[in-house]
């Protein structure tokens, strides 16, 4: 039976069919719904682990165990699992242990877009590069076989356009694998990485890739297309699909394992036409691994090493070089049109963020933010973040700044997941080291960026299970922080209160501005859109600079200030009352106030969703 | 449209208007009807009330590209009248553009920073393209067949009048995704978007 699925449905799919038992994962896109997925099938245990390190581990200790496993994750999420994914190339595993690396080339929702066929060189490991649906879910259960003959973590590497497409693919059963050991083992010489042992393993690594390089010359998951013998292109991943769209004519040499390259088999393959072309998106990987083989090619002097390859853009550049394209690029046509207004992400209507933007916004502090929903109350009104690096930077770039000898204090700010993620080992440095670094921890009980996935704040697990829930305050006073400090997100007197005692202190501080996201489902069913009281109103535009989508300009200019009053969107607002609070005319009344004046019955309740 | 082997559609609109479940659709109604399919959307930060782009491409053939070119759109369904015009370069001459009259103001707009477009700038980029385009007023039929969230469905029956396969391959894909007390409802939206197609 075939059915559409997307390349994370599909990589799901083929790790139930191989029999996986065990699989961990911490969300970030595009790689969340491999376990969403997962999680669902039957016989498979899955969890959100607190970062990717631990996915790793996780999934390393349940293939000591004897049982096939996998940990999978963002390209950048690798950077925190790499010191894990170092060792267990050392060390191997008793059962199949794949490792998925979802990259994201032009960085849709991403700080960078390295490319991470570069890790399984660095690591010592076997690459697979799928193309379509049909091979995320081939080529994961072709990983474990791999990982199991040659003693090896297996790196699945895909891409954004590999992930989030959906392809038709063909069905398969679960092949149920029996436990490898009935016990951890007990072999310190492969599993305990010291110096002596280490140097030990070493040599085996090596071998093992050269033996991986041997197999892959015959591996199905390579194979060479010939056709007109003039141009050949070397390709994997998505590439090979717009190789097949724009040079239809060309011979292929389409690799599924990127590393080890098999040589002989591109020897052959180059021997075989006149012009050897390399295509692949960002870093020149497979064109490096072509010309240490001593062979000349074309790659990146053709196509761009920055963001996403498309269609048009392999056309503009294969028909520049002299390749044979489909068809000759057109021309964009001239189309008469005004610059368009942008529509960036925003903070969604009832962000239980936007308090707390207002607040630093009004106090003029250095802020150093963190990655989750909250980075974009960097973007204008609010503008409210000074830096964004990576997951968990926030308080160990605060902490240093305030070490340099700044005269100002910086505030971290970042949210419960991201706290959990890695932000606990840098409040323990804090704790530490002793800075006046005030963290904010904006917990809205969720993961909400990647699509609410709980976390260990919310205390569910991700198949459904009751999970531990662990307390910000407790944590926070047992490293030894004396100021810590709880509000409710929404209410900005309270918030300023605590924020304000917090920041005279010159210790470190802990303010959680609590509530949970708009957007989760019992949330949504409480809402109670507000308005404005338009003979109240002047236009004064206060409540314009919190940057909600649900507050517009109104039509009605006032008759004194000859300004726009404001007007609220019933349909978008979820009665969250910052703009309530904050406005100098009291002309927003608050639910409460709301729920009198609509007394007949017909105050509307949006209910989210579709259809 | 009747010969054709290959169809490139686009579909655009803004985070939260059901442009997944509408491509979703798409790309099953392809498959049913003996296409090979392939469907390419992002996920993540777009949605949170960005602008969204899926792409929907059927081939007798094979797909190979997830992606539709610029210039390559056969038809391009816009969810939205500023989306439509954003991506008005994706539809190539000869191809529809279907739009939904609907505005959904940026917070660029709202906070005065810029202008939302008229109307005119819509219909002077498609003719520019030389697209067909065909205005769709999705949510009043919508409202009109019982629910505004069904607005999707009606621009899908939209969308259906145009291509030359059976209406009822269309409704029984839609069927299996819809909960079972919404059907009438989105039976009539759907009914109303293959009316609003002269």
């Amino acid at each position: 039976m075939k059915r559409i699925l997307s390349g994370n449905e599909a990589i799901a799919r083929g790790a139930w069919e191989a029999g996986v038992k065990v699989a961990a994962a911490y969300p970030g896109t595009p790689s969340t719904e491999i376990l969403e997925e997962l999680a669902r099938f039957p016989h498979v245990y899955c969890e959100w682990s607190t970062n990717e390190k631990v996915a790793i581990d996780v999934a390393v200790g349940a293939a000591f165990a004897g049982r096939r496993a996998l940990a999978a994750m963002k390209h950048v999420g690798v950077n925190v699992g790499a010191d894990s994914l170092f060792y267990a190339s050392y060390t191997g595993a008793e059962a199949g242990l794949v490792i998925v690396s979802a990259d994201d080339p032009a960085m849709h929702s991403s700080q960078n877009e390295q490319d991470n066929r570069r890790y399984a060189q660095f690591a010592r490991v076997p690459c697979l590069d799928p193309s379509d649906s049909q091979e995320c879910k081939d080529f994961t259960i072709a990983a474990f076989d791999l990982s199991e003959r040659f003693d090896t973590p297996v790196l699945l590497r895909t891409t954004t356009r590999i992930n989030h497409s959906s392809t038709p693919v063909e069905l398969g059963e679960r092949a149920e694998t029996q436990p490898r050991r009935a016990k951890f083992p007990r072999n310190p010489a492969k599993y305990v990485m010291v110096p002596a042992n280490a140097r030990g393993r070493h040599p085996v690594v090596e071998q093992r890739l050269r033996e991986v390089a041997a197999w892959a010359e015959t591996s199905p998951l390579n194979r060479i297309e010939w056709r007109d013998r003039e141009v050949g292109i070397v390709t994997g991943g998505v590439a090979y699909q717009y190789a097949r769209e724009v040079f239809p004519t060309a011979s292929v040499l389409k690799l599924g394992v990127v590393n080890p390259v098999p040589a002989d088999l591109i020897r052959t393959f180059a021997a075989g036409v006149r012009r050897l072309i390399v295509l692949e998106e960002l870093d020149p990987v497979l064109e490096e691994q072509v010309r240490l083989l001593g062979l000349a090619c074309e790659g990146k002097s053709i196509f761009p090493l920055l963001g996403e390859l498309d269609p048009t853009v392999v056309r503009a550049a294969g028909f520049a070089a002299g390749l044979p394209v489909d068809r000759p690029p057109v021309p964009e046509p001239a189309i008469p049109r005004p610059e368009l207004p942008g529509r960036p992400p925003v903070l969604c209507p009832g962000c239980s963020h936007r308090g707390v933007f207002w607040l630093l916004k009004k106090k003029k502090v250095a802020v150093s933010g963190d990655i989750g929903c909250y980075t974009l109350g960097f973007l204008p009104p609010l503008s409210a973040l000074d830096f964004c690096g990576c997951m968990g930077a926030s308080i160990g770039v605060a902490h240093g700044a305030a070490k340099a000898g700044l005269e100002e204090r910086v505030v971290a700010v970042l949210g419960d997941s991201t706290f959990f993620h890695t932000g606990l080992p840098a409040l323990a440095n804090v704790a530490y080291n002793r800075a006046n670094v005030l963290t904010l921890i904006l917990d809205n009980r969720t993961t909400a960026m990647t699509g609410h996935q709980a976390n260990p704040g919310s205390g569910q697990t991700l198949q459904g299970q009751p999970g531990g829930v662990l307390d910000f305050e407790a944590v926070c006073r047992g490293l030894g922080i004396r100021h810590v400090a709880v509000v409710d997100a929404y209410d900005n007197e309270a918030l300023e209160k605590a924020f304000s005692a917090l920041m005279r202190t010159e210790e470190p501080a802990v303010l959680v501005a609590r509530r949970p996201c708009a957007l989760l489902p019992d949330v949504r069913r409480q809402y109670v859109p507000l308005r404005v009281l338009e003979e109240v109103c002047n236009g004064c535009g206060v409540c314009f600079r919190i940057g909600c989508p649900a507050i517009l300009k109104s039509d009605v200019i006032h008759a004194e200030s000859r300004k726009p009053l404001a007007l609220i969107d019933a349909d978008l607002c979820t009665g969250c009352e910052v703009c309530a609070h904050i406005c100098p005319h009291d002309a927003i009344p608050n639910r409460d106030q709301m729920r009198l004046l609509e007394d007949d019955g017909t105050a509307a309740c949006p209910s989210g969703g579709s259809l | 449209m009747d010969e054709q082997r290959a169809y490139r559609f686009v579909m655009v609109g803004v985070g939260g208007q059901g442009t997944l479940l509408a491509s979703n659709i798409l790309a099953e109604v392809g498959l049913s009807a003996g296409f090979d399919v392939k469907k390419s959307e992002v996920h993540g930060m777009s949605q949170r009330g960005g602008s969204v782009i899926s792409h929907v491409l059927w081939n007798r053939d094979g797909v190979c590209s997830p992606l539709v070119g610029r210039g390559e759109g056969d038809l391009l369904l816009a969810f939205e009248r500023l989306e439509a015009l954003r991506f008005a370069d994706f539809v190539r001459p000869g191809g529809t553009a279907v739009v939904n009259d609907m505005e959904i103001v940026p917070i660029t707009v709202s906070a005065g920073t810029a202008r939302y477009p008229e109307q005119a700038h819509v219909e002077a980029a498609f003719a520019a393209v030389g697209a067909r385009l065909l205005m769709v007023p999705g949510e009043r039929l919508a409202t009109e067949a019982g629910n505004v969230k069904a607005a999707n469905v009606v621009l899908l029956g939209a969308i259906s009048k145009l291509l030359p396969l059976p209406e009822e391959l269309w409704w029984s894909c839609l069927e299996r995704r819809v909960p079972q007390k919404f059907l009438a409802v989105n039976r009539a939206a759907f009914a109303a978007g293959r009316h609003a197609v002269p």
